[in-house]
C-alpha cells in the first residue's frame, strides 16, 4: 500500500504569504478530516496532494516517488479524487459517468469489460444510485450526483481518496452512509483525507484532523489530540458549546 | 460494446453508400444505377465513363471528406472549448484561409497558388488566435473563444475591405468561395487520405476525449496529461479544418450541425461520436453538393448555402424533439 508524504510542503493560495511548511505522512488505513474556515485553503490542499496544483515550495511523494515526476496515469491507480464541483457540458448517463474510474487501467485500444461494467454497478448499488443507472447526469439532484461523483471514484478504486467536501448536498442519511463508506475504504487498508465543514462528522469518523488557518498556518494530529474547543473556537471565529452523544463529542455553535 | 459501437456505424456507411450512388446516378445526364455499377465494374460505354469516373467520382469524393473533415473538427473544437457552440471557424480560422485565398485570387493566382495561400492563411490564423490566447497566462477555454470570435471578426472586416475594392468581374468567383464551393476542388485523395489517417489516430484517444469532457481536472485525476492532449486536439482540428478549407472554401454548418445531432441521437462517446461524424459530415455534403450541382442546373449553387439550408431546419427540429 502506498503511503502519501509530503516534505516541507507550502500551498499556493493567491495572496498569502507564507505559511506552516507541512510534514504530513498519510498511512494506509487512516482517515484524515482536513478542517478550516472558508477560503483557508482546504481545497487547494486537497489539488495539491492530487499534484493538480503545484505548491509554492515542497513536495509531495506518493509511493517515495514525487507526484511531479510520476506519469498521470500511474498516480490515478494510485490516488483518487472526489471534486468539489462538476462539469457536464456533454451529458452522459450515471453508468458512463462511474465507467470512466476506469479509464487509467485501460489501454488506449481496449474497451471496458464485463468486469468494469460489474465494478461500476457495484459502486453504484453501494452510493444507492444504480435506479439511476440510465439517467443523465445533468437530469439529477446535487445529492445525486455527488453520490455518483463518489461512485465514480470506488469504481476508480483508489489506495488513497482525497475527497473535497464529500458531503455536499447529501441528505442526513447519505452523509451518514458516506461517511461509513469512508471510514470503511480506511478499515480495508486504504488512506482517506477529506475537507469538511461539519465537524461533527469530522469528530466522528475521522482519526486525524488537520486544522488549516486563514493564515497558513497548519496544526495535525490524532483526532483527540486536535479537536479542543479553544483551538477550533480559535479556527473559526466562533463560540461553541461541546456536548458528548453517543461517545463522540457534538459540537454546536453558540451565540457570543 | 464493440457491438454498440459497430451498428450505427454500419448503418452510417449504407448512407454514405447510398448518396454516392445518388451523386453518381444524378446531373445534367441522368444515369441508372446499372449504367453506375457497369462504369464501376469497368464496363460502360465512354461517355458514361467520363461522367462517372472523371467528373463526378472526384468530385463526390472531395465532397465526402470535406464534409467528414469539418464534422471530426467541429467535434474535436466542441471538446476542446467544452463548449457545445463551437464549430471548425469559431478561432478564427477560415477568416485567416478566406483573406489567403482572396488575396490570391486578387493577384490573379489560381490552382495551386490559390489553396497554398489558403492552408497559410487558415494556419497563421491558428497560430495568432493561440498565440494572444496563451498570453503570459495559460489559455482556458473561455479565453480562447473570446480571442478567437473576436479575430474572426477582424478577418470579417477585412474580407469585407477587400471585397469593396475588389474589381466587379472578380466578385462572383470570391463569394462563391466564401460560401464554399467545390468546384475549385481537384483531386480528392489529400483530404481523404487526411480524413481516414486523422480517424484511425483519434480512435484510442477517444476514451481520454470523454474524460477531457469532464473538465480537464477531472480528467488529469483519471490520468489524462491534458495539456499535450489539448495541444494535439487544437492542432489536428486545425489542420483538418484547413485542408477542407482549402479544397472547398468556407462551408458552414456541417461542423456545427452534425457532431449535436449524433450526440442528440447517439449519446456522447467520442469513440463512437468521431467516425460516425467523419460518415456523417461526408454523406451531408455529397448529398448537399449534388443538390447544389441540379437545382438550377446548368448554373451551380455554392455547396454551403445547400448545407445551411438543408442544416438549419434538421437541427431545430431535433433540437425541439430533444429533452
Amino acid at each position: 500500500m502506498s503511503r502519501l508524504v509530503t516534505q516541507d510542503l507550502i500551498i499556493d493560495v493567491p495572496g498569502r504569504q507564507g505559511g506552516t511548511p507541512l510534514n504530513l505522512t498519510i498511512e494506509p488505513g487512516q482517515s484524515w478530516g482536513v478542517l478550516g474556515p472558508n477560503g483557508a485553503g482546504k481545497t487547494t490542499l486537497l489539488h495539491t496532494l492530487a499534484g493538480l496544483k503545484p505548491p509554492r515550495s515542497g513536495h509531495v511523494k506518493l509511493a517515495d516517488k514525487p507526484l511531479a515526476q510520476q506519469r498521470r496515469r500511474q498516480i490515478a491507480r494510485e490516488l483518487g479524487m472526489v471534486f468539489q464541483d462538476r462539469q457536464d457540458g456533454f451529458p452522459a448517463t450515471v453508468l458512463e459517468t462511474a465507467l470512466i474510474g476506469r479509464h487509467p487501467y485501460l489501454s488506449p485500444w481496449q474497451m471496458e469489460g464485463a468486469d468494469d461494467y460489474a465494478r461500476a454497478e457495484r459502486a453504484l448499488e453501494r452510493l444507492d444510485v444504480a435506479h439511476l443507472r440510465d439517467r443523465l447526469v445533468n437530469t439529477l439532484s446535487g445529492g445525486e450526483r455527488q453520490r455518483v461523483a463518489i461512485a465514480t471514484v470506488l469504481t476508480q478504486a483508489p489506495a488513497i481518496w482525497l475527497a473535497d467536501e464529500p458531503t455536499n448536498h447529501l441528505d442526513l442519511h447519505h452523509q451518514s452512509a458516506v461517511m461509513g463508506l469512508m471510514a470503511e475504504q480506511a478499515a480495508g487498508g486504504q488512506a482517506v483525507v477529506m475537507c469538511l465543514h461539519d465537524l461533527n462528522l469530522a469528530a466522528r469518523w475521522c482519526d486525524h484532523i488537520l486544522l488549516l488557518y486563514p493564515s497558513g498556518e497548519v496544526c495535525w494530529g490524532t483526532r483527540d489530540n486536535m479537536l479542543v474547543p479553544s483551538a477550533l473556537e480559535d479556527l473559526y471565529r466562533q463560540k461553541l458549546a461541546v456536548v458528548e452523544v453517543d461517545g463522540a463529542p457534538v459540537f454546536v455553535p453558540v451565540k457570543g | 460494446m464493440y457491438r454498440q459501437l459497430s451498428l450505427p456505424l454500419l448503418l452510417l456507411v449504407v448512407l454514405a453508400l447510398a448518396a454516392f450512388s445518388t451523386a453518381l446516378m444524378v446531373g445534367s445526364a441522368s444515369l441508372s444505377i446499372s449504367d453506375v455499377w457497369a462504369v464501376v465494374q469497368g464496363d460502360g460505354d465512354g461517355l458514361a465513363r467520363t461522367m462517372v469516373m472523371e467528373l463526378r467520382l472526384p468530385r463526390a469524393l472531395s465532397a465526402f471528406a470535406v464534409g467528414g473533415l469539418l464534422a471530426v473538427a467541429g467535434a474535436l473544437m466542441q471538446v476542446l472549448l467544452r463548449n457545445p457552440l463551437a464549430d471548425p471557424y469559431v478561432l478564427g480560422l477560415s477568416g485567416g484561409a478566406s483573406i489567403g485565398a482572396l488575396g490570391a485570387m486578387l493577384a490573379g493566382f489560381g490552382g495551386v497558388l490559390m489553396s497554398g495561400s489558403a492552408f497559410a492563411g487558415a494556419l497563421f490564423s491558428t497560430f495568432l488566435v493561440f498565440g494572444l490566447a496563451h498570453g503570459r497566462g495559460g489559455w482556458t477555454p473561455s479565453r480562447l473563444l473570446l480571442t478567437g470570435v473576436v479575430v474572426a471578426a477582424g478577418w470579417g472586416a477585412v474580407i469585407t475591405l477587400m471585397l469593396a475594392m475588389s474589381p466587379a468581374e472578380r466578385l462572383p468567383g470570391m463569394l462563391y468561395w466564401l460560401m464554399g464551393d467545390l468546384s475549385y476542388a481537384r483531386t480528392p485523395w489529400p483530404p481523404l487520405i487526411l480524413l481516414i489517417t486523422i480517424c484511425l489516430v483519434l480512435v484510442p484517444l477517444g476514451r481520454s476525449l470523454n474524460v477531457l469532457a469532464r473538465g480537464p481536472q477531472q480528467a488529469a485525476a483519471l490520468g489524462v496529461d491534458v495539456r499535450p492532449l489539448e495541444w494535439g486536439i487544437y492542432v489536428v482540428a486545425s489542420i483538418l479544418t484547413a485542408a477542407a478549407v482549402t479544397t472547398a472554401g468556407s462551408i458552414g454548418f456541417v461542423g456545427l450541425v452534425i457532431p449535436h445531432m449524433l450526440r442528440l441521437l447517439l449519446g456522447n462517446d467520442q469513440r463512437l461520436i468521431l467516425p460516425a461524424c467523419a460518415l456523417a459530415g461526408g454523406t451531408l455534403l455529397v448529398l448537399a453538393d449534388t443538390l447544389a450541382r441540379t437545382i438550377i442546373a446548368p448554373e451551380q449553387l455554392p455547396v454551403g448555402v445547400i448545407t445551411a439550408l438543408l442544416g438549419v431546419p434538421t437541427f431545430l427540429f431535433l433540437l425541439y424533439r430533444s429533452r
